[in-house]
């Protein structure tokens, strides 16, 4: 079964100085899965999502990536490995404009000169236009700095980011939280689409909804820890809701909670 | 092209009712500063630009301009390097030490071996130093900004001090390396191959003759270097890295930027930046001292800051510092030309620098109000 499993986490942990903000999380993710990661507000998701994409240098814990074993320095290494990440944060600039925002880090060029190399700005405009489509977000000005840009607009851009290039896995930390009803429908068809070509995705969700909608399996966080693994066919809301609350522990974590 | 071809989504958007560029104000006061003072001046019943001896041909106060672009050449060239730390983020006050120091390392390697016949009397080194072709000191200059370029990026990028402690000791060290160097002596005497690098008439050779512009090599120098950086932060990887992480420093590390390296790399440039100005002011002088660029790290700083370059990063540009510089010189110039004393041009000189930054903050202000 090993060969399956596209991502695969023990006992990773993450202390910030005395806040046991992660504690111990073994995760697994199968190819072309979708799973879908909730909890109250500070449980640890995020921080989960910051130690696999090299954020930040975990406290403990090992990670696989791809059937071995990793140990991203930086998130450069995380990304080039092939995984693609919507933080919470979005991790914007906000004095660059969209094609710029969207191309951060990885640049089209057109001579390559090294660092000074020249970049092509015309293609990356393109396909800019083409990715943001896909959002359905409205954007009148892709050359103004998307410092004055809606917060939705932004959340846009950051998604469109990880639209627009091939990926091993996607990350989404609350990728709908800002956005209109048009935009989260058409992130959830991004989403849809990433499924129907075999994606798999994490996706971190407060909406009930959307996460039944769209994902196989429901992983829950609570103080740190992971309480729950769920099947959604084998749960419901109000069962998610236990678990995110304490009101009901996983019986396989029972020793966590 | 259709109306939302700027846009996505299909919103109404209409490129000519597009902003200012933010340098357009810059030059807007660069205009009327300079009209203040040809305005004050006429009230003597002189001119602050124009000619106004019928003994001297030309429309235009050839000598006063002459003046105040040779001031602005040497502090710009130091203030191109300058504004691109600042953009991404960080300060350099080391600048004015470093030129010091290069100054006297520089000119070192520059001696001429016979003075009038006689050996040289401010000779540095042995016979050996003595009299070698001008690439020599030039590359020794540029190794020694590269040198403290490179210490102050990589005590900044991997230690985590902040810019402003890690370049104010460099600041310190290199006043110290400049004053230890010859115990304090100036070192003078350079081969006429050096001197003419700044007093040369570069224009004359490059154009084979057809336009002369002898003396003010260092603002050919100058005009070169801005053309380029302008060019680099517009259209190459450098630049968009610079301004993204001088806008959000943990978003250009998330998305993939190696940030450390960058950092030294931009570090490097300005330390380079401030190695040139000291290869053209010791030209320029014939004779280096210890105390030489004393103060232009803040004569830098102040430019590129009137200039509209941002103290807290991501924003201005290598156009604005250069507009800023020329504000700068028609300042100093329009006191010298009112008369004004030294020690009043210090005093507001600290003013619109404060004035300037103030202005900087305001307009953060409003834009976060806005967004
Ligand atoms: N850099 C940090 N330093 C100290 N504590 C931190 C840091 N980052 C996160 N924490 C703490 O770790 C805990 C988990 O935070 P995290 O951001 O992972 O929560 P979350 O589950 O993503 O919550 P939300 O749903 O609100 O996004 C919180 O208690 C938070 O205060
Ligand atoms: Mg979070």
């Amino acid at each position: 079964m090993d060969g399956d499993v596209i991502l695969r986490t023990e006992g990773l942990t993450k202390h910030y100085g005395g806040v046991h903000a992660l504690q111990g999380a073994n995760f697994e993710l199968r190819a072309g899965e979708h799973v879908a990661i909730m909890g109250d507000n500070g449980a640890g998701k995020s921080t989960f999502v910051r130690q696999i994409t090299a954020v930040e240098r975990r406290t403990a814990g090992k990670i696989w990536f791809g059937g071995k074993e990793v140990d991203f320095e930086n998130p450069l290494e995380a990304r080039e490995a092939g995984i693609e990440t919507v933080f919470q944060n979005l991790a914007l600039a906000d004095d660059l404009d969209v094609p710029s925002n969207l191309f951060l880090g990885r640049e089209r060029i057109r001579f390559n000169l090294g660092p000074f190399s020249i970049l092509d700005r015309r293609s990356m405009r393109t396909a800019t236009v083409a990715a943001l489509e896909k959002t359905a977000v409205k954007i009148p000005n892709l050359s103004n700095t998307i410092r004055n840009m809606s917060g939705g607009q932004r959340q846009c851009v950051a998604i469109a980011r990880t639209a627009a290039f091939a990926s091993k896995l996607v990350i989404m930390d609350e990728p709908t939280a800002a956005l209109g009803v048009q935009e989260t429908a058409q992130v959830e068809n991004i989403i849809r689409t990433l499924k129907e070509h075999g994606e798999p995705l994490i996706l971190i969700s407060h909406n009930m909804r959307q996460v039944f909608d769209l994902v196989d399996r429901i992983v829950v966080f609570r103080r740190g820890r992971i309480v729950a693994n769920l099947r959604k066919e084998e749960t419901s809301g109000q069962d998610v809701v236990a678990y995110i609350t304490g009101a009901k522990t996983g019986p396989e974590y029972a020793d966590a909670a | 092209m259709s109306a939302n071809s700027h846009g996505v989504g299909g919103v109404a958007f209409d490129p000519k009712r597009r902003s200012w560029p933010p340098e357009a104000n810059v030059f807007i006061a660069l205009v009327a500063i300079t009209a203040v003072f040809e305005l004050l001046n006429r009230f003597d019943g002189g001119s602050f630009l124009f000619n106004m001896r019928a003994n001297v041909p030309g429309l235009f106060n050839q000598a006063r301009l002459d003046i105040m672009i040779l001031q602005v050449a040497i502090t710009g060239i130091i203030a191109l390097g300058v504004t691109q730390v600042i953009i991404l983020g960080g300060i350099d006050l080391s600048s004015g030490s470093v030129v010091g120091a290069t100054a006297m390392i520089v000119m070192s390697f520059a001696q001429t071996a016979l003075v009038n016949g006689n050996p040289n009397p401010k000779a540095i080194f042995g016979e050996w130093a003595m009299d070698l072709p001008v690439i020599v000191p030039i590359m020794v200059g540029l190794a020694c900004g590269l040198a403290a370029g490179l210490i102050n990026g990589t005590l900044i990028a991997y230690t985590g001090i902040p810019p402003f402690i890690a370049t104010l000791g460099m600041m310190v060290s290199a006043r110290g390396v400049a004053r230890w160097w010859s115990n304090g002596q100036p070192v003078s005497f350079p081969t006429e191959s050096f001197a003419n690098l700044a007093n040369g008439d570069l224009l004359g050779t490059l154009t084979f003759g057809l336009v002369h512009w002898p003396g003010q090599n260092p603002a050919i120098v100058f005009i070169a270097l801005a053309i380029l950086f302008h060019l680099i932060l517009k259209f190459t990887i450098y630049g968009k890295h610079t301004y993204a992480i001088g806008s959000n420093e943990d978003a250009a590390r998330m998305s993939g930027i190696k940030v450390k390296s960058h950092k030294v790399l931009v570090y490097a440039i300005a330390g380079m930046c401030a190695a040139v100005a000291a290869i053209m002011l010791t030209s320029k002088n014939l004779t280096a001292q210890a105390g030489m660029g004393v103060m232009y790290e803040l004569d830098a700083i102040a430019m590129a800051v009137i200039g509209g370059v941002s103290l807290s990063g991501g924003r201005g540009s290598i156009l604005g510092t250069v507009l800023g510089a020329a504000i700068f010189s028609v300042i100093i110039s329009g006191f010298t030309s009112i008369r004004l004393d030294a020690y009043y041009q210090e005093m507001v000189k600290g003013a619109i620098i404060v004035g300037a930054v103030v202005l900087d903050q305001w307009r953060q202000r409003r834009s976060a109000a806005r967004g």
